[in-house]
């Protein structure tokens, strides 16, 4: 964390061109998770209520970032000042991302696939959403969720693998997708919604993936491929019968103690999708 | 020995890259590991070893990490090679670079050796599928694998339970090696992209099964505990008393299984939550997949759904599953449709 910090703090020297604090520090390498804070809502101080507890110099590092700090403020400070600023300015991202407008911002990082996409082969470069673990600094590094499989992953990069999770929040990907029902990602198929529409399934080819056939008469299209969808028309109860998943073989065969575990599971998604489905119809 | 500067040059258009950061960053994603792999090939194509044998050259190229050497004597044994000369083109000439044999004359015919060098990495390769299921194969592995050659899982909960590489196909020439979680039973896209160009047929669908039965000690039980802490009341500690109570938990490990994983699983499944509160399943962007990465909590659990998938005893309904305590009582089975639980125990 230090270490990036010095690092960025010397690449910070030649990059003055740049006209603003948030700007130098988006365009910065290893930023690109983070999306701009409007001016208006670091200006509002209601907005920031408590994180003056949170930061040390705290006046400085809002001026720094807000690009009031004085001239001739002593250049010897300057490099503690920067990781107070980016401190800041990562708490007051936690807490800018999940306002209307923040979300908003984030969607469009989102839709470029900013956060990088799932790792997991059968959900097919499904775009991810930065998580945290928790919202206190300095405790656990950003984590990535994948809307698709609904689990975490670690980015690839270091340079991401030390950005603290604090800064992106817990609530911020399931706040977006409660807002944003629509763009629930789809649990087959592929991921991008422009080439959702065709409906071919790119990596349908490999034997060890389930067959969704076996269940299609069960299934309906309820799920919206596109961005702009049906809104309240979602029903979510049964997707999970879509997920493709991969079944481990040797030689075709299936391997006792996996299967056992993956029959398991699929009793539980199963029983999960019965349950919500009793929710639905009464 | 013109081969080598040539394999090298599809290599050496990478260099280019190498202001890779600024390219990777604007992408998100990136890997370190990149930058120690680009010395080490300016290292072996600097110095044109007449000792090394083509085997070792070529698994030591940047991207080809992930094989090991196929004894020669497992290549030069005919009958391991049953049915592959049909699959590679000028099979002869591929055998003689693959073993270091001095060409015959008439070879000079073929009219560019890049050719011969495609067919010599193809033949290698599906030697290479066949060899890893050998048990000298699994030997060689298995060493990799415990120096965490493959890398290690990027799910969070796996808690960097170390991956194997593994084909979706068995045929060369569809897809690109993935690698397999044994801890999430589940197939990850390599984090690095030296690996985009490795045939999933060099190491087949079967490897990575037959490894973690062979190694049972190294495949995690199906079970697993949630340890006795309230760990799932602070979120925001949780994941951190999971690390702690491995070590905490001295009482040594056995799965009643003899012939299932022996090595104690890291079954945390992600909880989402807003605000520190959970996400209810009712909301329509509720959690639909905790289920496959969901372990039962001890292995007799797995005993109560039958081959076909169905709950044995509906009894048991009330099944805890340790993530949502909520609407436990609320879980009914009647409407239950049995048609749809067919499940293949085999298949071929």
């Amino acid at each position: 964390m230090l270490r990036r910090a010095v690092e960025d703090a010397s690449t910070g020297s030649d990059s003055d061109y740049s006209n603003s604090w948030i700007s130098w520090f988006l365009s910065s390498k290893g930023n690109e998770y983070f999306c701009e804070v409007e001016d208006d809502y670091i200006l509002d101080r209601f907005n920031l209520t408590g994180l003056n507890t949170e930061v040390q110099n705290y006046t400085q590092a809002l001026d720094l970032i807000t690009d009031n700090l004085d001239d001739d403020f002593q250049e010897e400070l300057r490099g503690t000042l920067d990781i107070q600023a980016r401190l800041l300015y990562g708490l007051i991202h936690a807490r800018w991302i999940v306002t209307a407008r923040g979300l908003a911002k984030m969607l469009d990082k989102y839709k470029k696939a900013d956060f990088g996409r799932c790792p997991r082969v059968l959900c097919q470069g499904q775009p991810l959403l930065p998580v945290g673990l928790t919202d206190v600094p300095y405790e656990k590094s950003v984590k990535l969720y994948c809307g698709r499989c609904e689990d975490i992953y670690s980015p690839k990069s270091s340079r991401h693998g030390s950005i603290d999770g604090a800064y992106f929040g817990t609530s911020f990907p399931h706040l977006l997708f409660l807002v944003y029902p629509a763009l629930l990602p789809p649990k087959s198929g592929p991921a991008d919604p422009a080439r959702g529409v065709v409906g071919i399934n790119p990596g349908a080819g490999a034997a060890a993936v389930d067959d969704p056939r076996r269940r299609g008469a069960r299934v309906r299209d309820e799920l919206v491929e596109g961005a702009d969808g049906l809104g309240e028309a979602i029903n979510t109860a049964s997707v999970a019968l879509r997920a493709d998943r991969y079944r481990p073989r040797i030689f075709g065969f299936q391997i006792n103690e996996v299967a056992k575990l993956q029959r398991w599971q699929e009793a539980m998604r199963d029983r999960q999708v019965a349950r919500l489905e009793t929710l639905e119809g009464s | 020995m013109s081969r080598r500067p040539q394999q090298q040059s599809p290599l050496d258009t990478s260099q280019p890259e190498v202001p890779e950061d600024e390219l990777l960053s604007a992408t998100g994603e990136g890997d370190e590991v990149m930058e120690e792999a680009e010395e080490q090939e300016g290292y072996t194509s600097s110095t044109p070893t007449s000792s090394l044998t083509w085997i070792s050259w070529f698994c030591s190229l940047p991207g080809h990490d992930y094989f090991c050497e196929v004894a020669e004597d497992f290549i030069e044994d005919d009958f391991n090679l049953t049915g592959l000369n049909a699959m590679v083109p000028f099979w002869k000439e591929a055998m003689e670079m693959v073993l270091d044999v001095e060409p015959d004359e008439d070879s000079a015919k073929i009219p560019d050796v890049s050719i011969v060098e495609a067919s010599a990495e193809l033949l290698y390769g599906l030697v290479h599928q066949r060899y890893v299921l050998t048990r000298a194969g699994l030997h060689a592995m298995a060493e990799k694998y415990e120096a965490g050659v493959f890398g290690s899982c990027p799910r969070v909960y796996c808690m960097g339970c170390n991956v194997v590489p593994c084909g979706r196909s068995d045929l060369p020439g569809l897809e690109t090696v993935k690698l397999f979680c044994p801890n999430c039973n589940d197939i990850y896209v390599p984090a690095s992209s030296r690996f985009q160009g490795v045939d999933g047929a060099f190491f087949g669908t079967t490897f990575a099964h037959l490894f973690f039965q062979t190694y049972r000690e190294l495949m995690p039980a199906p079970f697993w505990k949630q340890p006795s802490s309230s760990g799932s009341m602070s979120p925001s500690r949780s994941p951190r008393s999971v690390t702690g109570s491995n070590s905490s938990q001295q009482a040594p490990f056995v799965n009643p299984n003899p012939h299932g994983g022996q090595k104690r699983a890291a079954g945390k499944v992600y909880v989402p939550r807003i605000y520190g509160f959970k996400v209810s399943e009712r909301a329509k962007s509720g959690p639909r997949m905790q289920w496959m990465r969901l372990r039962p909590e001890s292995p007799e659990d797995l005993d109560e759904v039958d081959w076909r998938g169905r709950w044995i005893d509906d009894e048991e309904d009330q099944y805890d599953d340790g993530i949502d305590g909520e609407a436990e009582e609320d879980r009914r089975m009647e409407d239950f449709d049995p048609v749809r639980h067919i499940y293949c125990i085999v298949l071929c």
